[in-house]
C-alpha cells in the first residue's frame, strides 16, 4: 500500500484548471518532492491530498484511505503545513504546541515540539513577539512533534535564513529517520535534490518528469535538478 | 479534549487587550454618566441649604417659613433687608440662593393683594448640574402657596379641601383585557421602561457583541493564516463550528455582561426609587416564566452566532471582518427599535411579520408577551427561533466542507 495514491487528478476553479490529470504515489517512509515554478499547481495538489480543497476528477487515497469518503480518518494520519502558515499570536509557543496536541493521542508531544522548536526559553514567549524564522520553526515542529505517518509540507524553508533553512531540512531529514513519509513541494531545485527520494517535475498543472534526482541529472546529463527542470520544460 | 481546547484557545484570542480596553472605557463612562445623572437627582431631592430674610411679622409669612424649612436648611436667618448684601458676600458658597419675604407680605394677602416672594439664586455655573437646583424652589412655591389659600378659605368656615381639590381623578387601565386600577398608562409606560428598553437594548448589545466576536474570530484565522492548519487537524467540521461558537458566546457574553452592569447602572440613574409593585396588579412573571425568557436569549445569541460563522466565511481578515458585522447590527436594532415604541399586537401585519421573522425579536418581546401571559407567541417565537438556528449550523457545517474557506468560492 502506498501512503499517498494520485490518479488522474483533475482541480478546475471555474473554467481554469489548475490540475490536469495528475497520477503518481508516495511509498512510505521517503521523502517525496512535487517541484515546479509557482503556479504549476503544487499547492493545490497539496492542499487536496491534505483534505482542504475537493477533488474535481480522479481519485486520491491516503494509506488506503479515500480522499472524498475518509476524509477525518486522512487527517488523523496527516499533519499539515501551509506554504503563508501562522500561528495564534496571543499564546505562547508551548501554549500552541499544546493546543495542537490536544487533537492528537500520544505522551510527550509538548516536549517533543519544544525539542525540535529549539527556542530556548523564548518557547515561553508570545508568539507575536517571534521573528518569521521562529515561528517557521515553531511550525514545523507542530507539524512533525506528532510523528504523523505522513507530513506534508508546502515550502517547508520559505523566507527562512540559510541557518534556519538547514536547520529545517536536517528536523525533516531525522523525522523520516522515525517513520515519518513526507510529501513535500517546492521551487528550490537545490534543497529537493538534497531531501528528496524522488520527486515530480509540475508544469501548468501537469506532470512533465519524475524519478529520483540522481537519476534524472543522469538522464538529462544535468549538473543539478534546476538544469533537469530547464531541460525538460525546453 | 480537542473541543474544549478549540474553546479555550478562541476565548484566549479574542480576549487581548484591543477587545478589553474599549469595554472597559465603554463601561467607564456609563458608570460615570450614571454617577453625574444621580447626583443631579439626589441634588434636586436633598434639602438645600438657603438663607432666609423675612421682614413679615404676619401669620402668612410664618406658614411660609414652617413650608420653606420642611424643605431646606436655612443656614442664615434675618429679618432686614438690609442683610441681604451681607449674606451674599459671606454665604455665596455655601447657600444655594436667599428667600426673601417683604414687610407687606401678610398685609397684602390680608387685603386680597398679591403677595411676592423674592429669590436670589447664587448660581455657580451654567453646566447642567450647576442649574438644577433651582427646581427645588417650584416644590416649596406650590406648597407655600396652597397652604395659603387653604388658610385663607377656611378663615371664611369653607372646607378648603372641597375649594382647592373639588374633582377626584380614579383611573382604570384597560391593557390585554386586564383592568389596572389607580396606574394611568403613562405610569404604566415607566413602570414598564425595562420591558420596552432595557430589555431589548441589552439584546442587542448581547447579540452585537457575541456576533462581533465569531465574525472577528474567523477573519483572524485567515488574517494570521492558521486556518488551514485548523482545518487539517483531526476534529469534524462540526466541531470547529460548535467551538468557534461556544467560544465567541462565551467572550461575548462576558463582555455583554460587563457592559450591561454599566449601562444599568447609568439607566438607574434616571429611575425613580419609589415603584409601585407590578405584582399587585397581576403583572409579574413566574420561575417559568423566566425559564422561557432564559431559553429565548440562549436560541436567539446561538442563531445570531451560527448566521456569524456563515457570514465570517466573507471576512478575508479582521478589517473586514468588522464591516460584516454590519447586517447583523441591522439586524439587532430594527427590533430593538420597533419593540421600544410599538407593542407587537398594536403594529401592521407587515411590520409584524418582519417582527417574527428576525430571530433577535424574539427575547426582546418575550417578557412583555409573559407578563400578559401570551404564552403561544413566547412558544413559537422559541420554536422558529431553534429551526432558524439549526439550519444556519448546518448551513455553516455544509460551508466549512466546501473549498469556500480555502478559495473563496464555493464548489461541491
Amino acid at each position: 500500500m502506498h501512503a499517498v495514491d494520485v490518479k488522474n487528478l483533475v482541480k478546475r476553479y471555474g473554467k481554469i484548471e489548475a490540475v490536469k490529470g495528475v497520477t503518481f504515489h508516495v511509498d512510505e517512509g521517503e521523502i517525496f518532492g512535487l517541484i515546479g515554478p509557482n503556479g504549476a499547481g503544487k499547492t493545490t495538489i497539496i492542499r487536496i491530498i491534505s483534505t482542504l480543497l475537493k477533488i474535481t476528477e480522479g481519485s486520491v487515497n491516503v494509506f488506503g484511505y479515500d480522499i472524498n469518503r475518509d476524509a477525518n480518518e486522512i487527517r488523523k494520519l496527516i499533519s499539515y503545513l501551509p506554504e503563508e502558515a501562522g500561528a495564534y499570536k496571543n499564546l505562547t509557543g508551548r501554549e500552541y504546541l499544546r493546543f495542537i496536541s490536544s487533537f492528537f493521542d500520544g505522551n510527550d508531544l509538548v516536549e517533543r515540539g519544544v525539542e525540535i522548536a529549539n527556542l530556548g526559553k523564548r518557547i515561553d514567549d508570545k508568539i507575536e513577539t517571534y521573528s518569521k524564522g521562529m515561528t517557521r520553526r515553531l511550525l514545523v515542529a507542530r507539524a512533525l512533534m506528532n510523528k504523523p505517518k505522513l507530513a506534508i509540507l508546502d515550502e517547508p524553508t520559505a523566507g527562512l535564513d540559510v541557518i534556519n533553512a538547514q536547520e529545517v531540512r536536517r528536523i525533516i531529514k531525522e523525522s523520516v529517520r522515525e517513520g515519518v513519509t513526507v510529501l513535500l513541494s517546492s521551487h528550490n531545485m537545490l534543497e529537493v535534490e538534497f531531501l528528496c527520494d524522488r520527486i515530480v517535475l509540475i508544469d501548468s498543472g501537469r506532470i512533465v518528469e519524475e524519478g529520483e534526482p540522481l537519476k534524472l541529472k543522469e538522464k538529462y546529463d544535468a549538473r543539478n535538478i534546476e538544469e533537469v527542470f530547464v531541460k525538460v520544460i525546453g | 479534549m480537542s473541543f474544549f481546547s478549540l474553546v479555550k484557545k478562541e476565548i484566549k484570542e479574542l480576549l487581548t487587550p484591543s477587545t478589553i480596553l474599549p469595554m472597559i472605557i465603554t463601561v467607564f463612562l456609563f458608570v460615570a454618566l450614571g454617577n453625574a445623572f444621580g447626583n443631579i437627582a439626589e441634588e434636586v431631592e436633598k434639602k438645600q441649604d438657603i438663607g432666609l430674610i423675612n421682614c413679615d411679622n404676619g401669620i402668612f409669612s410664618d406658614i411660609a417659613v414652617q413650608e420653606i424649612e420642611k424643605f431646606a436648611n436655612i443656614k442664615y436667618e434675618g429679618k432686614d433687608e438690609g442683610e441681604i448684601d451681607k449674606v451674599l458676600n459671606e454665604f455665596k458658597d455655601k447657600i444655594i440662593c436667599i428667600i426673601f419675604i417683604p414687610s407687606n407680605f401678610s398685609e397684602n394677602i390680608d387685603s386680597s393683594k398679591q403677595a411676592e416672594i423674592k429669590i436670589y439664586w447664587l448660581v455657580k455655573g451654567l453646566g447642567l448640574g450647576d442649574i438644577v437646583s433651582s427646581a427645588f424652589f417650584d416644590n416649596v412655591f406650590a406648597t407655600i402657596s396652597n397652604k395659603i389659600s387653604s388658610e385663607i378659605i377656611e378663615k371664611n368656615g369653607i372646607n378648603s379641601t372641597n375649594v382647592l381639590l373639588p374633582l377626584a381623578k380614579r383611573e382604570i387601565t384597560i391593557l390585554k383585557n386586564n383592568e389596572i386600577e389607580g396606574i394611568s398608562p403613562q405610569m404604566l409606560s415607566n413602570f414598564l421602561y425595562s420591558q420596552s428598553v432595557t430589555i431589548p437594548i441589552v439584546m442587542m448589545i448581547i447579540i452585537m457583541m457575541s456576533g462581533g466576536m465569531v465574525i472577528s474570530s474567523m477573519g483572524m484565522e485567515k488574517e494570521n493564516k492558521t486556518l488551514e492548519t485548523l482545518l487539517t487537524l483531526p476534529i469534524r467540521r462540526s466541531e470547529i463550528v460548535v467551538g468557534k461558537i461556544t467560544g465567541s458566546a462565551v467572550v461575548g457574553l462576558m463582555m455583554a455582561t460587563i457592559y450591561m452592569i454599566g449601562f444599568g447602572y447609568y439607566i438607574n440613574s434616571f429611575q425613580a426609587s419609589s415603584q409601585i409593585k407590578l405584582a399587585d396588579y397581576g403583572l409579574n412573571l413566574s420561575g417559568y416564566d423566566y425559564l422561557l425568557i432564559a431559553l429565548s436569549v440562549f436560541l436567539a445569541l446561538t442563531s445570531a452566532l451560527a448566521m456569524c460563522v456563515v457570514l465570517g466565511v466573507f471576512a478575508k481578515n479582521y478589517k473586514s471582518a468588522q464591516t460584516l458585522t454590519l447586517p447583523l447590527s441591522m439586524l439587532a436594532l430594527i427590533p430593538m427599535f420597533l419593540i421600544m415604541f410599538k407593542d407587537f399586537e398594536t403594529m401592521p401585519a407587515l411590520l409584524k411579520i418582519i417582527l417574527f421573522i428576525i430571530p433577535f425579536s424574539h427575547p426582546m418581546m418575550a417578557s412583555r408577551f409573559l407578563l400578559f401571559n401570551n404564552y403561544f407567541m413566547v412558544i413559537a417565537g422559541i420554536a422558529y427561533v431553534a429551526i432558524f438556528s439549526i439550519i444556519f449550523m448546518l448551513i455553516a457545517v455544509k460551508i466549512f466542507n466546501t473549498d469556500k474557506l480555502i478559495t473563496g468560492t464555493i464548489r461541491k
